[in-house]
């Protein structure tokens, strides 16, 4: 093999100030080696690392994550949020699986302060399985069009994830083996597929913008006097417009399993007041 | 290295403003981490401290260790941060290498001659690029790693010493015989000077705080060790050396004879400890038994096949959490505990293999062979202790420690000196870190007059706003003398700097954290007009403080400051890649720009400081505590549940030191009555508690009705309660009593007791079970109390006490051995045999039989008592569910108050503001207690004794149009930071800044974005993380 053909990993390691960097640190003061290519991000703790972190820098051409954090009760935080991110890495890695990219690529582990050299082993065995894996979605068999497309669908539905597993992202089990048992693959199959999406009636939309003024994205297109209509790409099914949506309305729609009525041309979305069209009658 | 010029800059305005005299309020002699935290306590309490230290670098003995138990953290990780903050503190002033020679005059003003020992490097010149080591031709046996492995002449003491400069001992050559000076050679600083010589410094003080530490026990003192003549004979300081990352092998556990891991290792307890023969010490070390334990855990963590001996005496388990790391010891495979004494019998002349003789009750005399065995050698005082007690005037106890008064151990024989930490007698770090925040508390009574006149504060310029303007970076690169240089191609990353965006400089520096470089840095941030600085270099987790201080200084905000770690993180972990480490450094660089141009400036919140205190539970930690606060001119509200003052101490009459507690207690309580400042509500409860550091408001109702008290810190001294047992006939049959009881019986010369022929006494009622897996500690002591006591009225009685190990440990050992030799037998018994107890008729006056196994004599025991005594167990308090809901703070596992950290909080509560002190942190005896009520005092006042506390910048904040009010954030945060709160457009998520700790957990759970940790906001992450992977 000649060395431009040799495969250099795209690494990030995203890790907690306390502990993982530490021991990053004393891995360098103890000059422990391990392969160039690794990219640290420091982070405050590994509670702070967000689903959003992880299939973004996959979707933008990592060929592998690591998260660090402090070993489970050691946290520096009251909140012990490491045990949020074996949770969130738990779940990622059935995002991944679903993805059809091996998971492997996704690798948590505690690293204390004073292991440096539990540092190195750890980058060193990460490294050498993932130059065998290979480029990400090579070995998996995706092509790069693909694997983006799947990416951007799963990471778009990151907001509902966090909304439906809310209990399960925030449990705190000393029993760490239970936390792969947390999410199964058919589950994840399963919320994919009824991944709810919003959709206005246009029959029965009054224009009262409430809907609007709630949507935490601004994801509502509005006017006086105008149908409003949910912009698909924007929302993040989170469901606010369907309870602010007054009842006597009742525009607001859950529509799961299947494709949502395409949107009103803009010169079609003009209101006519139910008591007026009454009226005309 | 330039905030040691900063902080002498203050030293010399400071001296300069007392017409140059050596002037202080405190002196701190002993640079461990009890020294540390005194130092860091008094410095933060507004008083200019002295802190003296013998060998060259500040850090003591833990600095040697690998682990702390129980939690099994690096020692050095949790240590030396505060070597780098006692080293920044304006009012500290560190002088290493520096020996006392005598003090004269008076508490309030002493005079103390010191005798600086020279280092022959000149400070102010070195750069500390460690040169001279390289060349330095004469390796010696290394003193940080117990003479294991070998250093230089000149050398650093160990990585994280302060200085962080070399220094040359009397080792070297040219001082010797007058050979070599190859280090003036090489020093491109002129930086070495060998002519230095010793230096005499007066130094004036108000109050001297003494902290020289302990030694380990050396076992060549008694040549049944065969310690240095059987080259596989190692002690347990030795062996955290080899443990350790930065010790002799780099952290392989290696056999001095044939540089082989040892598989088969034994541990051998006592070692000089509990004897009375010639050479070793009669009291017990208190520390032994658990950091075996520790060593045994980290053993297995090395070499997972490893067999591990431990040869034991009782097993003394008796702090908080100890008795789990037992259990958890106990359970690893390949790891067995053997009760036996041992001798050591011979070395193989060819393996070097060790042979321990043995003897079991089941196998009787046997002998084993072991790769390696470890002494876990005692605690034992300074070596130069007699010296020590001449230049202070101190008097020693029959230990060779310090003498104090066992209702004050931090009170010298000299008033005006406080001891802290293990010159008190054997301890462990929280109880060396708690005594010198005590120390602390007794030297700020009596120097509260003159509290704050020579304390300093810095001050910054006004800061430039640059948020509207485009970011400006500039970024520095580091060579770190050759650490960096002789890896990464420096220029060749100044140059890329320069093509990234928003770079409008870049420029390198030999060593940037430097006094020039940084004074240039400042320069240009004004001339250039930069506004957002990175410094490519070391890591954040040591030098970021410096650096944004520097940036405060140059009147910009210090969150517009970056670190790229190009050293720990590269060239250090790829020093054989010097092209891919360059490429490496480039992408680091490009990563830390791209998140400098999204930094936010931040501001750190200056809360003002309420300087009342209240203090929750008026027993003796809770008295002693708000003496020591009121002491030092602060309001002090203290708060009794019960109708009087006392609580547990009210049933003590005598201990074993000899304190007769309710005289004591009258005295305490006649004190807090009488004292202006102390106002006391009985009866009381709290219903309700606000606020958060430095503004609580605390609702009482007691006595006096129902009061609001606004106070900044909080003491929590709320006792425990005693078990009351179910099992042994207790509460059935008249003649079974608990040792509070039978106290009582013997003050009120009850006859039942004191006339009887025969008393049992069980230990471990109630606890080290199931239920209660934790060992009460203070209850062996009790036992032995009492039985002495009885013994004294009624030589002729029969005690015996049934226990499962004898936790006597520290200088209560000695009763222990007083018993013994009294005839109080002592008869061990299993958990699963405990002993059984049935009433009887002894011709015709009532009794009781107590039948147990006996071990030793392989027989069935039974005993005839008149009374029964239970070691009933110490349970958390019934109030501390409810408190501990109050003042947010955490109870533990057993629902005792869980302090911040267990080694170097351990009066702290996570909760800021909140302090812990007596038997509601664990069970402890009555001069421990006392210890601990002036540590929380010491802790408190760092508080009180400033207008404002600091907040971090970087907090939480919610966009709350984006919020949705669905719950995710709140219950993350257990701080309680996050609340939802009912708006006009529903449930929204607020923080209360100043509770956030800035973990940003509530971040990664919110589905919308909507709340967000400032310095780390998804656009500044995800800027990284995107520049990561760009090429």
């Amino acid at each position: 093999m000649s060395s431009e053909d040799k495969f250099i990993p795209k690494m990030l390691g995203i890790i907690c100030n306390w502990c993982c960097y530490g021991g990053a640190d004393l891995c360098g003061v103890s000059r422990f080696q391990y392969p160039t290519y690794i990219r640290l991000i420091r982070v405050m703790c590994s509670g702070r690392i967000d689903m959003k972190h992880i299939l973004t820098a996959f979707l933008n051409g990592a060929d592998a994550i690591f998260c660090g954090g402090c070993h489970i009760n050691d946290c520096h935080y009251n909140p012990e949020g490491n045990y949020d991110a074996l949770s969130m890495v738990n779940l990622c890695k059935k995002l991944l699986e679903h993805t059809g990219i091996n998971p492997k690529r996704l690798r948590l582990e505690w690293v204390s302060a004073g292991e440096g050299i539990r540092f190195a082993n750890i980058m060193n065995e990460f490294a050498k399985e993932v130059e065998e894996l290979g480029p990400l979605g090579k070995s998996e068999g995706i092509a790069p069009d693909e694997m983006k497309s799947r990416f951007e669908k799963i990471i778009k539905l990151i907001p509902y994830f966090k909304l439906v597993k809310m209990k399960e992202l925030a449990i705190h089990n000393p029993d760490q083996e239970s936390y792969t048992r947390l999410y199964t693959a058919e589950e994840i199959d399963k919320l994919i597929r009824e991944a709810p999406s919003y959709w206005i009636d246009p029959e029965k939309c009054q224009a009262c913008m409430t809907c609007a003024k709630r949507c935490p994205v601004d994801a509502i297109i509005s006017a006086k006097q105008q149908v409003h209509i949910v912009d698909q790409e924007k929302c993040i099914k989170c469901g606010t417009c369907l309870a602010a949506c007054p009842p006597r309305f009742g525009a607001v729609t859950k529509v799961v399993g299947a494709p949502v009525p395409p949107p009103l041309p803009e010169d079609k979305r003009a209101i006519i007041r139910k008591a007026r069209k009454e009226k005309a009658s | 290295m330039d905030k040691e010029i900063l902080l002498s800059d203050n030293i010399r305005q400071l001296c300069q403003s007392l017409g140059g005299n050596n002037f202080g309020d405190v002196m701190i002699v002993g640079g461990g981490i009890s020294g540390i935290q005194a130092a860091l306590d008094l410095g933060t309490a507004g008083f200019k401290v002295y802190f003296v230290e013998k060998s060259p670098t500040v850090g003591g003995k833990m600095a040697h260790l690998d682990k702390t138990f129980p939690t099994n953290d690096c020692s050095m990780c949790i240590e030396s941060p505060k070597f780098v903050e006692c080293n920044r503190h304006p009012n500290i002033e560190i002088m290493s290498y520096t020996e006392v020679k005598q003090v004269e005059g008076e508490a309030g003003n002493f005079t103390v001659t010191l005798i600086k020992k020279p280092r022959y490097v000149i400070e102010s010149k070195c750069t500390g690029c460690t040169v001279c080591v390289e060349y330095c031709p004469l390796k010696y046996p290394d003193e940080f790693n117990q003479g294991i492995s070998n250093n230089k002449a000149i050398h650093i003491y160990f990585a994280q010493a302060i200085p962080l400069k070399p220094y040359i001992d009397e080792t070297c050559l040219y001082l010797k015989e007058q050979k070599c000076r190859i280090c003036e050679g090489v020093c491109k600083n002129d930086a070495i000077d060998l002519k230095q010589v010793p230096e005499r410094v007066e130094v004036k003080v108000g109050a001297i705080i003494l902290s020289p530490g302990i030694e380990a026990y050396n076992p060549t003192l008694k040549k049944e060790y065969h310690y240095k003549e059987f080259t596989n004979v190692v002690t347990a300081l030795d062996y955290e050396r080899l443990l350790c990352a930065t010790g002799p092998y780099e952290g392989e556990i290696l056999r001095a004879s044939d540089k082989k891991h040892p598989h088969n290792i034994a541990w051998v307890h006592c070692v000089g400890s509990r004897q009375v023969t010639e050479g070793a010490n009669s009291y017990c070390s208190a520390v032994c038994c658990t950091y075996t334990q520790k060593q045994v855990i980290l053993t297995k963590d090395h070499d997972a096949e490893a067999n591990c001996t431990i040869f034991h005496n009782d097993i003394r388990s008796y702090g908080k959490d100890f008795e789990r790391f037992y259990q958890r010891t106990e359970n690893l495979p390949g790891v067995k505990f053997i009760r036996s004494y041992v001798s050591i019998e011979r070395e193989d002349p060819i393996t070097k293999n060790v042979t321990i003789r043995y003897s079991t009750p089941d196998d009787g005399i046997k002998e084993a062979e072991f790769d390696m065995v470890v002494l876990s050698v005692g605690l034992a005082p300074p070596s130069n202790v007699q010296d020590i007690a001449k230049a202070f005037g101190i008097e020693l106890n029959a230990h060779g420690f310090c003498k104090t008064n066992p209702v004050n151990p931090m009170e010298t024989t000299r008033p005006g000196i406080f001891v802290s930490g293990a010159f008190q007698g054997p301890m462990d770090i929280p109880e060396s870190v708690l005594s010198a925040s005590g120390a602390g508390s007794q030297c700020g009574e009596l120097l509260s007059y003159r509290r704050g006149n020579l304390s300093k504060a810095r001050v910054y310029p006004e800061e430039r706003d640059v948020s509207n303007e485009e970011p400006k970076i500039g970024v520095y690169v580091c060579h770190c003398g050759a650490n960096i240089g002789r890896i990464v191609n420096v220029p060749d990353t100044i140059e890329y700097s320069k093509t990234l965006p928003n770079v409008v400089h870049a420029e390198e520096s030999l060593f940037i954290c430097s006094t020039e470089a940084a004074a240039m840095l400042a320069k240009d941030i004004k001339e250039r007009g930069l506004n957002r600085v990175i410094v490519a270099a070391c890591t954040p987790r040591t030098h970021e403080p410096l650096f944004r201080d520097t940036l405060r200084e140059a009147g910009i905000n210090q969150y517009y400051y970056d670190m790229a770690n190009i050293r720990e993180h590269c060239s250090w972990v790829h020093s054989k890649e010097k092209e891919s480490a360059t490429q490496k450094a480039k992408d680091i660089i490009r990563m830390s720009a791209a998140r400098a141009c999204f930094l936010e400036p931040l501001q750190e919140f200056n809360l003002p400081v309420n300087k009342v205190a209240i203090v929750v539970g008026g027993g003796i930690a809770g008295m002693v505590s708000a003496l020591s606060i009121a002491n030092q001119k602060h309001e002090v509200h203290l708060i009794e549940k019960e109708k009087e003052l006392g609580g547990t101490a009210r049933k003590l009459y005598y201990t074993l030191e000899g304190i007769d507690a309710q005289a004591y207690l009258a005295d305490l309580i006649q004190k807090v009555y009488k004292h202006p400042l102390i106002h006391i509500y009985t009866n009381a409860a709290i219903p309700d508690v606000t606020g958060y550091v430095g503004n609580f408001t605390t609702k009482v109702q007691s006595d006096r009705g129902l009061t609001e008290i606004k106070h900044g810190a909080a003491v929590i001294a709320i006792g425990a309660d005693v078990y009351t047992p179910a099992e042994y006939l207790y509460g059935q049959n008249e003649r079974v009593i608990t040792h509070l009881e039978l106290e009582e019986k013997i003050i009120n010369n009850d006859e039942t007791v004191i006339k009887s022929e025969s008393i049992v006494m069980i230990q471990c009622v109630g606890c080290r079970n199931e239920e209660r897996n934790y060992c009460s500690k203070i209850c062996c002591s009790e036992s032995i109390k009492n039985a002495l006591k009885l013994k004294e009225i009624n030589p002729q009685m029969d005690i015996y006490i049934l226990f499962r190990d004898m936790r006597t440990y520290g200088f209560i050992e000695n009763y222990y051995r007083e018993a013994s030799e009294k005839d109080v037998k002592f008869i061990r018994y299993e958990p699963d045999t405990k002993p059984q107890v049935e009433a009887i008729n002894d011709n015709g006056k009532s009794a009781l039989r107590v039948t147990m196994p006996d071990y030793i004599l392989n027989k069935e025991l039974s005993i005839k008592a008149d009374i029964l005594v239970l070691a009933a167990a110490v349970i958390p308090s019934a109030e501390s569910q409810e408190i501990s809901k109050k003042f947010k703070i955490t109870l533990g596992p057993d629902g005792f108050c869980q302090e911040a950290h267990v080694k170097l909080r351990p009066v702290d509560f996570a909760a800021e503001g909140v302090y812990l002190c007596g038997i509601a942190h664990y069970p402890k005896h009555i001069s421990e207690t006392i210890n601990q009520a002036y540590g929380a005092a010491g802790r408190a006042l760092t508080l009180l004794a400033n207008d404002t506390v600091v907040a971090s910048g970087s907090v939480c904040t919610v966009e709350e149009k984006m919020c949705i009010g669905c719950g995710a954030c709140a219950p993350a945060c257990t701080y309680g930071a996050v609340q939802l709160q009912e708006t006009k457009q529903g449930r929204k998520a607020t923080v209360i800044p100043v509770l956030c700790k800035g973990c940003g957990l509530c971040n990664s759970k919110c589905p919308t974005g909507a709340i967000s940790l400032k310095h780390y906001t998804e656009k500044e992450l995800f800027a990284q993380i995107l520049a990561g992977l760009a090429k």
